[in-house]
């Protein structure tokens, strides 16, 4: 049990995916204009993160130790494709939102790497907590970005305007702001890492 | 199809919306492979061509076999199988007919595999050139057309990139700043301006 709240946790802050070990860029600048985009993009790499965990850490057995990325990318084509269908379905607004980063999430490295380095290693209660956990990490660094980016270039956070009579620098909402942000935020990290040492 | 949507189409992919500096595609790359300006060169080029030949593929498959068969659906999934083939495929070609040259560019075609601008491009391309499920007149000359300049767009954001970061390297970065952060710092000045391409219009 302990070591499940393990799994769960380390994804969170230790080796947060975006932070951490730098992975899966590209969707986390493209939508993080927004933190409703950002939450939404969040959700949508989760849900694809928890099942293809769970398929390979249930398959794992199964497949050929030398066509397993293969095997791997068509299980997460798979759930990305259900949650591309359900985004049209249930929230054409943020489906288009998202446009062609929701398909590019099969690409992400993040998933691709925990079935490689984790799901197909482990059995299938801690290849879940293990998705979980990295999903709500890459969730949360999406959310920490989207608000930095949606508060400097609009002044506002999700709609909610947070100081009066802010001239809001809307460079923080196109491409620029969002390199600027990562790297100031990584700089920070980097430097809070060395502090502890 | 006339040379002013060809014009359009290279303006818009080259500079407006740059696959790095605009799209956020092959950022890892952009940020790994960028220190020096031979490496940098050697991978643009193997993605440019990977982006082109990709774009061809996808648009026959999608045309001739997703669209006929009504399963536009698994568009994503065939997608990254079909370029993860072509890439096999392009490497062992390039093994056999010119060792010098896969020797130049031989391991970064690996890495291609899973290039979100590869898979991007292709998406894009559909997006683009295809209206509810048919195809625009001349989509598929605009398809490859967007291919090669979108990987113009990314050799180009390359080369301005592996050039600073060579020079970079005689100046003092705080050391919290290094390799990565500074990175994403130099590249947002880069993309601050590209965005005075915005104005363009035709």
């Amino acid at each position: 049990m302990k070591s499940l709240v393990k799994e769960f946790t380390k994804g969170i802050i230790r080796e947060n995916p975006t932070f951490v070990l730098v992975l899966g860029l590209c969707p986390t600048l493209a939508v993080s204009v927004s933190v409703a985009n950002g939450i939404g993009m969040g959700v949508a790499a989760t849900f694809v993160l928890l099942g293809s965990s769970m398929i390979v850490s249930l398959v794992k057995n199964f497949i050929p130790d030398k066509i397993r990325i293969p095997c791997f990318i068509v299980v997460i084509a798979t759930f990305v494709t259900i949650t591309e269908l359900c985004l049209k379905a249930y929230s054409p607004v943020l489906d288009r939102a998202l446009g062609i980063y929701v398909p590019l999430i099969v690409v992400n490295c993040i998933v691709l790497g925990r079935a490689e380095a984790f799901a197909c290693k482990n059995n299938l209660a801690s290849s879940f907590f293990d998705g979980l956990g990295m999903g709500v990490g890459f969730t949360l660094a999406l959310v920490i970005i989207s608000a930095i980016r949606e508060f400097l270039g609009t002044g506002q956070v999700l709609g909610h305007t947070l100081i009066k009579r802010f001239e809001p620098p809307f460079v923080f909402g196109m491409p620029s702001g969002a390199l600027l942000v990562i790297g100031l935020l990584l700089g920070l990290f980097n430097l809070i890492k060395d502090r502890k040492r | 199809m006339n040379l002013h949507e060809f014009l359009s189409i290279f303006i818009s992919a080259v500079f407006i919306y740059n696959v790095i500096l605009s799209r956020f595609l092959g950022l890892c790359p952009f940020v790994a492979i960028s220190k020096e300006t031979k490496p940098a060169f050697a991978m643009s080029a193997a993605v440019t061509f990977v982006i082109t030949a990709s774009s061809a593929v996808t648009w026959v498959i999608y045309r001739f076999l997703l669209l006929p068969f009504n399963l536009a659906y698994l568009r994503t999934l065939s997608f990254v199988l079909v370029i993860a083939a072509l890439v096999q495929l392009i490497e062992m070609i390039i093994r056999k007919v010119s060792p010098a040259l896969y020797r130049a560019f031989g391991i970064y075609l690996t890495l291609i595999t899973t290039n979100c601008a590869v898979l991007g491009a292709a998406v894009l391309n559909i997006d683009m050139f295809f209206v509810k499920g048919k195809p625009v007149v001349g989509s598929f000359y605009y398809s490859l057309f967007q291919g090669v300049c979108m990987g113009l767009g990314y050799t180009l954001a390359m080369l301005i990139m592996s050039g600073i970061r060579e020079r970079l390297e005689f100046c003092k970065v705080p050391r919290a700043l290094h390799n990565f952060p500074i990175a994403f710092i130099i590249a947002s000045v880069l993309s601050l301006s590209f965005m005075g391409f915005n104005g363009f219009k035709f």
